[in-house]
């Protein structure tokens, strides 16, 4: 079944996105994907540079850091990253490749700013075979 | 059903009986329609949930452009005592410090209209704008010590401003005591490459021509002479600096209500006291973050000033105010007859001053403090000026601009953005955007309409209106 990895939803002044994955790690990945896909696009994004991120946290919190850690790097080191995989993970943490380039403002269409990841209405779930992960980001 | 109490024609009042917990009401301004459109939109639940902070002082303050944040709704006020209450990053949000800063010149819309497109490309050629651009102002990890330990005065110093221009800026451009050793690295790292940028969003610089004048002498006192006078209004804050100063502080705010067994009825009002090193850290990395706003600001203030110069020649751009809209501060106010000192939470809501205030610049001490209110890019912004009603009702408070009405994706679904360029074009407005596309999210029909909300906190006294003026260029991050 060819299943959407993710959907954003309408909220007044930020933006929503519900990530799926077959697994926890799946969704993650999705989600990164999805966050960068509001900023720039991600089809522009070449596979230059790989990564290493590691990021603590639990479930909910994990989704924060993981996606915050991210912005940073965007922010900080010009890095845009189109494609992630999870390689570890234990109770409260977890370590992933990250794959980009540096942000070239010529050659990368860039769309909207994300200021964060916040907590609100912040949930990871299990629902049937499918993980859902559903976080809103401050625009 | 909101079991909401009507005071009078603008004010409404949230009971503590509508929500256990909450520790004082909520005060809502907004006229009837508005008041409507906020039900709709469970904000109120926000202003209510405000109400629970330990130490709320007063009533928890929604000004009538409010609309749903996180955690305190954006256009919400709150005061707590310094002296046993908390402060709440959530209360300033992470644009810590955006703000909005008034120039004016002596030029006039008939000089300005022919050379719009030229000075309109050097503005956005001059001052970096949209997600990923890079400063052109080099700082290093000392020297950016120095940017949020000293505010716009660093900049001055460096001959990117002028002396007068600190003294016309909210706290003179800078809050003394920021601890610099408060700011996490990554917050450093980010902030380094965005010093003199706009951002992205709804942040803007605009070029306006004064188009209204309802108080000619107040508006005599801000050097604000004639219909058709060119303004220019900037709006930014701190960047990616005070976004992770944010982010970092709402995370260890987490582990402060469970150290404090702080209640809340919403995680993102994550708090702790005032007097805790928790709450201390806080304040002081937030005084950096809002440092480095009124320095990015300056820096780009001087860019404006040389793109006129290069277009007109010999031509003063002199700064009327600057004012923070996401911020806590701490001042000293009169509640029930006695002088206590309060941490006033202000996200997305403006100082409004009154004249004789001792916080105001000499210049407009008979006057009262300059309130920039910006609209969205296609409408009119305005200036007002502070009351003594608001010193006495919202902590000296007033709103911040129009508020969003609908959310990106159903402004985007509504419209196309090059449909909104070309709407504004045809009415002569010049816009410079690096993302055409995020023009549908700006739109208009995106906001409240600003004139509404000015009308309100007008008629209710919390400010008064002084000038309108209508964008004739806009440069959008």
């Amino acid at each position: 079944m060819d299943r959407k990895r993710y959907v954003f939803f309408d909220h007044t002044a930020d933006v929503g996105i519900i990530a799926y994955g077959k697994d926890f790690r799946e969704a993650l990945e999705n989600v990164a994907c999805a966050m960068f896909s509001i900023m720039v696009n991600l089809k522009e994004v070449n596979e230059a540079i790989c990564r290493i991120i590691e990021v603590e946290g639990r479930e909910e919190e994990l989704v924060v850091n993981w996606l915050n850690e991210l912005l940073y790097l965007f922010d900080a080191e010009s890095l845009a990253f189109c494609r992630f995989e999870v390689k570890e993970m234990s109770k409260d943490k977890m370590k992933a490749l990250a794959f980009g380039e540096k942000l070239d403002p010529k050659k990368h269409k860039c769309k909207m700013g994300v200021k964060a990841a916040t907590y609100h209405q912040l949930t990871v779930a299990k629902e049937g075979e499918v993980y859902k992960v559903q976080v809103i980001l401050d625009v | 059903m909101y079991k909401l109490r009507r005071l009078d024609e603008f004010r409404w009042e949230i009971p503590p009986s509508y929500k256990p917990g909450m520790r004082t009401s909520g005060l809502v301004y907004a006229s009837e329609d508005m008041m409507e459109q906020m039900k709709e939109e469970q904000v109120l639940e926000q202003v209510a949930n405000v109400a629970f902070l330990p130490g709320i002082v007063g009533y928890s303050l929604a000004m009538p452009d409010i609309h749903w944040g996180y955690g305190f709704p954006i256009g919400g006020v709150a005061g707590t005592r310094v002296e046993d209450g908390v402060i709440s990053p959530g209360g300033v949000g992470f644009d810590i410090n955006c703000g909005v800063r008034l120039l004016k010149t002596n030029l006039t819309s008939s000089e300005v209209a022919p050379r719009m497109e030229e000075l309109m490309t050097k503005l956005f050629q001059r001052i970096p704008s949209g997600l990923g651009s890079q400063g052109k102002i080099r700082v290093g990890e000392k020297e950016m010590k120095e940017v949020l330990a000293e505010g716009a005065s660093w900049a001055v110093e460096r001959g990117l401003g002028e002396k007068e221009d600190l003294e016309l800026c909210e706290e003179e451009g800078c809050i003394k005591d920021a601890g610099t050793s408060k700011v996490s690295d990554k917050a450093k790292k980010r902030g380094i490459p965005q010093l003199g940028t706009l951002g992205s969003g709804n942040h803007f610089l605009e070029v306006e021509a004064v188009e209204e004048i309802y108080d000619k002498e107040t508006a005599r006192a801000f050097g604000i002479e004639e219909v058709g006078q060119i303004l220019v209004l900037i709006h930014t804050g701190s960047r990616g600096l005070g976004h992770q100063i944010c982010t970092d502080y709402v995370k260890l705010m987490g582990e402060a209500v469970r150290e404090f067994h702080i209640e809340l009825p919403d995680r993102q009002l994550a708090c702790a006291p005032l007097s805790s090193a928790y709450g201390k850290d806080y304040l002081s990395a937030m005084k950096c973050a809002a440092n480095y706003a009124w320095a990015n600001r300056q820096c780009i203030t001087h860019f404006t000033r040389e793109c006129f110069r290069e277009v007109f020649g010999q031509t003063n751009l002199d700064l009327i105010y600057d004012i923070a809209h996401n911020i806590a501060k701490l001042e000293t106010h009169t509640v029930d007859g006695k002088k206590i000192s309060l941490c006033i939470h202000r996200k997305g809501a403006t100082r409004a001053f009154p004249p004789h205030h001792p916080d105001l610049p000499s210049r407009y001490k008979d006057v009262g403090q300059p309130v920039l209110i910006p609209g969205d890019m296609g409408r009119y912004s305005y200036v007002a000026v502070g009351t003594e009603r608001a010193l006495s009702e919202t902590f000296g408070s007033t709103c911040h601009g129009a508020g969003r009405l609908k959310s990106r994706g159903e402004a985007k679904r509504e419209l196309k953005g090059g449909e909104v360029a070309s709407e504004l074009a045809s009415r002569g407005i010049v816009i410079k955007t690096g993302s055409i596309s995020s023009l549908a999210e700006e739109a208009s029909l995106a906001y409240k309409d600003v004139a509404q909300v000015m009308e309100v906190v007008d008629r209710a006294g919390i400010s008064r209106k002084v000038t309108r003026s209508r964008p004739l260029g806009v440069v959008k991050g």
